[in-house]
This record gives structure tokens, C-alpha cells and sequence, in this order.
């Protein structure tokens, strides 16, 4: 009789391929992965079963539970155009350095004139400035949210190279309101923005499940 | 490079001359610490991304015009009428001297039973589109607009929605994702009527 060899196998395996291909997956969400920016207000915005994505490019008008408002939108180029104009309009200069700190910012909510003291602070003051600010007037005597978004979508229009008329090709309109907002303070915003010929929106809300009638 | 040549001509010298060993290194490494980490990091950047975008609902206003008033008074509309403390109103049809209003609130019993059983011509309707819809594997988008041309047929349930001074936020919305899953597709939201206002006031169960 021969002798019955058992193969002697070996417990190790080999995890090359796995590693690469976990390797490979992580370097790939590593660089899609964009980090949401820590906003300055808490909003709890109320849910809906639309599943429809907020859009890229945007404009996001943020409401709060007290009916503050503060205002948002994103690219380096747009934002630094966008404050020149304010400035100008309001009468506060802003400098080259104040321009590239504000172009780094993500949502704002105050007076052009506060704004210019907001921008050198540092993370906890900013915290601090938040909690007493009144955030950006929208009553009709002192429009300064209007101006905001004329200003920044023409800053979007310059851009993006659309003729001024077609200034909304692209650029999307977003309110994320709290839920237990006055529903007269969105109100507000939305006659805000019906007056600079925008009359199309996304609400920015939380998925909940589509309930089977 | 060089040095590895040299270390290997040397130890081919030494081979020859005495009995040195050269030394049998594993090329293995255990790798499972890395693998864990990887993994690890794997699932972290898998679970943030996914979750990243927020949802949004869109809605469309229409065109402020203020040569032209849009005319409130829709014979055939369901009005709701949106006030504090979750309070919802709705009556049918036009204002008229005797409306009465009609509490409710906004639970499954309460909204959606009405708006359901209100809109229940068009919702039938698309149920049976969607259902031949899966029978005939047609695309989404010819049974999307299928759905919006029943939506704005002339049986299909019109809704107004007006607010006052105390409603909330989250109210509109809950009225607004109660109509999307009504399949109501002809809504407004309008400005409240001073006749309205009064009938909230003085309003008794």
C-alpha cells in the first residue's frame, strides 16, 4: 500500500488582490468624499418623501426657528465678486485679504456692515457672533438679502458666461427652512426672490418613506 | 542597485569558501493589520458618502403679475387653511356667505383620508396606469407623463393652500408632501382672505 500523502495545506492565503482592490476603494472614496463644512445654525428642516437630490449648484437661503436668515453659496470666483459688489453698493470696502477669507467662508448671516468684523474671526467667535447676530434684514426698507442674490447671480451669470436675461441657466434656488419656523418669515423670502424673477424652488427637507396609498 | 550586486557577489564568495548560511527570509508579511485598517477606512468613507446630499422638494410659485390678479375664486377647489398650533381648516368649493369650515389634522385618518377620497378618480386612475405599467414594462418616463396628463385632467382634485400669521413652516410642507402622495397635481398656495381670517376666528367645532 503507498503511503496516503495529505496535501498540507497552507492556512495562509494570499490577500494581495483584496488588499488592492480595498486599497484601490479607499483611495477612490477618499478623493470623491467632500466633507460637509460646519454651518453656523442648527436647522431642523421637516421631511417629506421627495427623493429628488439638492442640486450643485446652488443658492441656499437658511431659515431658522426664530425667522433669521442667512445666506449661502458656494465657488471662490462667484463669492468674491459677489461681496465686491455688496461692498460697493453699501459703502464698506473690503480688502484683498478680507475678500479671500470671505471667498473660504460657507454660510453667512448678518449686515454688510457686521460682516466686515465676522470675517477676520476665528472659529469661536464666529460661534459667539452667530448666537446674537439678527441675520441678513429681508423687511422691504433694508433689502439686503435681495441684493445678495442679484449680486450673486450675476456673479453666477459672469461666470458661467450666460447672456444676463438667461441669468438662471444652471443656478438653482434653495430655501432649507426650519420646521417650526413662522411660515410667514419663508414667506418673506420667497417674495424675496419672486421679486428678482425667481419663482422656482427646491425645499430643502429630510427623506421619510413613501407611505403605500 | 550597485549594493545589491556586491551583496550578492559577496555572498556567493562566502558560499564557496566557508560554510555561511545566507539567511531564508519569509517574503510573507502579515498583512492583516493593514487589511483591517483598510476596511476599516473603507466603510467609514462608504457610509459618509452616501448620506451626503440632502433631499429636497421641488415646488414651482407662479409669476407675480400684479396687472393681473389670479383669480381665488375656483369653484370646484379644496381650500385648506393653515393656522397655529397644527390647526388645519379646509372647506369645498367657492367662499360664500354660509362656508362652514371643517376641522382636521394632519394624520393618515385625517388629511390623507380626506384628499384621498376627494381625488379618488385620479388616483384610481394612475393606480391602474402604474399596474399596466409593470404588466407592459413601459418606460418610466412615458408612465410619468401619463401620470401628469390624469393629474391635470379636469376631475382631478384642485387644492389651495393659505396660510396665516401663526402657521408653521413644517405645516406647509406637511400639506405639500400630503398632496404629492394624494397625487394631487394642481396646487396653489395662495394668500389668506380677511373673510377667511374671520372664519378661523370665530371658528366652533
Amino acid at each position: 500500500m503507498p503511503k496516503v500523502k495529505m496535501p498540507k495545506n497552507s492556512p495562509s492565503l494570499d490577500m494581495t488582490p483584496m488588499v488592492d482592490l480595498a486599497f484601490l476603494l479607499v483611495t477612490f472614496f477618499m478623493l470623491t468624499t467632500q466633507f460637509r463644512p460646519d454651518e453656523p445654525v442648527v436647522v431642523d428642516s421637516p421631511s417629506s418623501i421627495s427623493e429628488k437630490i439638492l442640486p450643485d449648484k446652488v443658492m441656499l437661503v437658511t431659515i431658522d426657528s426664530t425667522g433669521r436668515v442667512f445666506f449661502n453659496l458656494e465657488g471662490k470666483v462667484m463669492r468674491k465678486k459677489m461681496l465686491g459688489q455688496m461692498g460697493a453698493k453699501y459703502g464698506v470696502t473690503f480688502d484683498e485679504k478680507e475678500t479671500n477669507r470671505f471667498a473660504l467662508m460657507t454660510t453667512f448671516g448678518m449686515t454688510v456692515q457686521q460682516l466686515k468684523q465676522y470675517i477676520p474671526m476665528d472659529e469661536m467667535e464666529r460661534k459667539d457672533f452667530m448666537k446674537k447676530s439678527q441675520g441678513i434684514p429681508y423687511d422691504s426698507l433694508n433689502n439686503q438679502l435681495g441684493d445678495w442674490i442679484r449680486f450673486g447671480r450675476l456673479a453666477e451669470a459672469e461666470i458661467s458666461g450666460a447672456a444676463p436675461v438667461d441669468k438662471t441657466k444652471g443656478l438653482r434656488f434653495a430655501i432649507k427652512g426650519d420646521g417650526n419656523a413662522n411660515y410667514t418669515a419663508i414667506k418673506r423670502v420667497i417674495e424675496v426672490f419672486q421679486e428678482m424673477k425667481v419663482n422656482r424652488f427646491n425645499l430643502v427637507t429630510t427623506l421619510e418613506q413613501h407611505p403605500n396609498i | 542597485m550597485a549594493q545589491i550586486q556586491s551583496n550578492e557577489q559577496n555572498s556567493g564568495k562566502g558560499g564557496k569558501h566557508g560554510k555561511v548560511r545566507a539567511k531564508k527570509q519569509s517574503t510573507h508579511i502579515d498583512m492583516t493589520p493593514m487589511v483591517d485598517l483598510a476596511f476599516l477606512l473603507l466603510t467609514f468613507f462608504m457610509l459618509t458618502t452616501t448620506f451626503g446630499k440632502p433631499k429636497t422638494m421641488e415646488i414651482n410659485m407662479p409669476v407675480k403679475d400684479p396687472t393681473n390678479q389670479v383669480k381665488n375664486e375656483v369653484n370646484n377647489a379644496l381650500t385648506f387653511l393653515l393656522s397655529g398650533d397644527d390647526k388645519i381648516y379646509w372647506y369645498y368649493g367657492e367662499l360664500k356667505p354660509e362656508t362652514k369650515l371643517t376641522l382636521t389634522d394632519y394624520s393618515t385618518q385625517g388629511l390623507r383620508k380626506l384628499l384621498l377620497d376627494r381625488n379618488k378618480q385620479a388616483v384610481d386612475e394612475i393606480k391602474t396606469l402604474r399596474e399596466n405599467a409593470l404588466k407592459n414594462k413601459m418606460a418610466d418616463s412615458t408612465l410619468k407623463r401619463l401620470e401628469v396628463d390624469v393629474k391635470g385632467k379636469k376631475y382631478a382634485l384642485m387644492v389651495l393652500v393659505k396660510t396665516d400669521d401663526k402657521a408653521k413652516y413644517k405645516n406647509v410642507i406637511n400639506v405639500l408632501d400630503e398632496l404629492n402622495i394624494c397625487l394631487v397635481g394642481k396646487y396653489a398656495l395662495v394668500d389668506l382672505d380677511m373673510r377667511e381670517y374671520d372664519l378661523i376666528k370665530t371658528f366652533q367645532p
